[in-house]
């Protein structure tokens, strides 16, 4: 590779730059160029192709005009805030349980980690059925006795996002559970034998002590779940369709609708756009996380 | 792990904590499998079965009809052609994007992790951040440049769009492992004179059997269970399993047929699963080096 004459710089491991190439292609093009094109143009006119017409921050403020809108960050936003605390409380004492030297661990995890083995289409599709108010659980509750029985989450306009809480959280609360495992195994085991000497009760351990030397995957998993969150569409597709009215529409699938369906893509690139800003925000803790520990050593 | 005694003191099997800790775990475990065994119990049963409504009792007489129909026959809206299409389009979409994506991230892993040149670690951030990019932001400008290249619905444009999707996890994946690789056998194969593709072929991917299997195994699931990638690049005609299993439950014509909607879910849920219960802990490595810090 390098010859004899002091080589330039540029083609200097040439080999791994060309093998880079896929990869600096990708981040420059797609990632940072894609993003670029797309805040761009959501500054324009464009209806169903883009056009450079530009006219500031109309289709934002059109935007957050539109009802449909509105409702869906609120949806999305009751979705994450419940599904979070949900996930990491639920996920953190499967966790912390697993750990307690249990027998048939590798069996107990294989269960709460397969659903994340399934597509949101197909746990969409399940919870339908389960969810479905003529002969699910419901009709299978009140045929067992129970004639009062409701759990009728998927026609109420206001309980619907619920069921998609249901159908999300059994899917991905396994997965917050693995990291946490991971997390919990991290610890040292003096630090178990000093509190046990020090007569410290095992619950008041885990908050005390294990949850904040867990820090740092607590805050990567809270970044991976929340980016997870705002991109939420597959399962509102297959389990509700946004419906029943606009109920539980989400900000994924009003860019798709108005993208793809309604030929308005000025709207759908300036929904998106928010969805860009949004998950920048989530990134700001875990940036700090990175940075932080890169001061420190 | 456990180099000491440790825990509670054995003998006492019955302590209440011990069961409220396998209660719990137990109750969890039910919840978690109560939607499996609804699925399949459903899809065993004949709709007349269903009306009576009891999702939790067991078929009183096994059928497999609509598991044939929903591979054969159920109808989409469109056509009625069952799930099969489907299937074969997975198959024909998984199969070149498994194996074009970790073609490139591996090599890529491997220039980040032994060859560093000036630029190497910034472009990695960006990947890595660009991962957190929702993909309904990049949605509309790939669609132009797939119909640039000519390879907008098409199975090339699908392929292309999972390998640039698979990229960021999967660079990050090996350029871990490599960088786990002892240095001296680098140093040595370098010291030996081989170059940048021998050290790679002879050396790397023989000590890497591990990571590659880590890797097949997040790719076909992750692959296989996409939904909005294969509805907007892969062009009706390979639409991915994910989006006619879709189509054919949220088909509103003519009676629901619960069995069979079931039926066609298992089939859809069917790979992944298959792939997630033989690899066990080559999928829970894979799923935890995302969120293992670069």
């Amino acid at each position: 590779m390098a010859t004899d004459a002091r080589p330039n710089t540029l083609f200097r491991n040439l080999n791994a730059k060309l093998a880079a190439l896929p990869m600096i292609l990708c981040t420059m093009l797609i990632f940072v160029g894609c993003s670029l094109w797309t805040i761009i143009y959501s500054f324009t006119s464009s209806k169903a192709l883009p056009v450079e017409k530009f006219v500031g921050f109309a289709q934002y403020e059109r935007l957050f005009n539109t009802s449909r809108w509105v409702q869906s960050v609120e949806n999305i936003m009751i979705y994450g805030i419940v599904a979070l605390i949900f996930s990491f409380v639920v996920g953190f004492i499967l966790a912390a349980f697993l750990d307690q030297k249990i027998r048939f661990e590798n069996t107990f995890r294989t269960i709460f980690l397969y659903p994340f083995a399934l597509s949101f289409i197909v746990t969409g599709v399940v919870w339908q059925w389960i969810l479905d108010p003529s002969l699910g659980l419901q009709e299978t509750m009140r045929n067992l006795g129970w004639e009062n029985f409701t759990f009728d989450l998927i026609s109420g306009k206001d309980t619907v996002i619920y069921a998609l809480l249901m159908a999300g959280l059994w899917q991905g609360t396994g997965f917050v559970m693995v990291l946490m495992l991971a997390g919990l195994r991290g610890i040292d085991d003096d630090i178990w034998k000093a509190v046990r000497i020090e007569g410290i009760p095992k619950w008041k351990t885990y908050i005390v002590v294990v949850i904040p030397m867990m820090r740092g995957v607590l805050i990567t998993t809270l970044v991976i779940v929340s980016a997870g969150i705002v991109k939420l569409y597959d399962l509102v597709v297959a389990l509700t369709n946004g419906g029943p009215g606009l109920s539980s529409e989400v900000p994924a699938k009003y860019v798709y609708d108005f993208m793809f369906s309604r030929a308005n893509i000025g709207q759908g690139l300036a929904a998106s756009t928010v969805m860009l800003a949004t998950v920048f925000i989530i990134l700001i803790p875990w940036i700090y996380l990175e940075y932080g520990n890169k001061g420190k050593k | 792990m456990m180099n000491e005694p440790y825990g509670p003191r054995p003998g006492k099997i019955l302590n209440p904590t011990r069961i409220m800790v396998y209660g719990v775990l137990i109750v969890a475990a039910i919840y978690y499998l109560l939607p499996l065994y609804i699925m399949i119990t459903t899809s065993m049963k004949g709709l007349p079965e269903i009306r009576m409504g009891n999702i939790f009792a067991l078929p009183v007489e096994v059928t497999f009809a609509p598991w044939a129909k929903a591979w054969d026959s159920a109808c989409t809206g469109l056509y009625c052609e069952g799930l099969k299409t489907g299937f074969w389009n997975s198959v024909l979409i998984t199969i070149p994007s498994v194996i074009v994506s970790i073609a490139i991230a591996s090599v890529n892993g491997y220039a980040l992790s032994n060859w560093k040149f000036k630029g190497s670690e910034v472009f990695f951030t960006i990947l890595i951040f660009g991962s957190f990019i929702p993909f309904q932001v990049m949605l509309y400008p790939l669609v132009i440049v797939t119909r640039e290249l000519g390879i907008f619905g098409s199975l090339w444009g699908i392929i292309f769009i999972h390998t640039i999707f698979g990229m960021p996890i999967l660079t990050l994946l090996f350029r871990n492992y490599f960088a786990s690789l002892p240095e001296e056998l680098f140093k040595a194969a370098r010291v030996d004179g081989a170059g940048f593709w021998g050290i790679f072929f002879k050396i790397m991917v023989p000590m890497s059997v591990p990571i590659f299997v880590v890797a097949v195994i997040l790719q076909i699931t992750g692959i296989w269970n996409d939904f909005l990638f294969g509805v907007v690049f892969a062009g009706t005609e390979n639409f991915p399993m994910t989006v006619q299993l879709n189509n054919i439950v949220n088909s509103k014509q003519g009676v629901t047929e619960y069995n069979v909607n079931m039926a066609a879910t298992i089939l859809t849920g069917a790979v992944p699963l298959i792939v997630y219960f033989l690899s066990g802990k080559y999928f829970v490595r894979g799923i935890a080096a995302g969120a293992v810090k670069g």
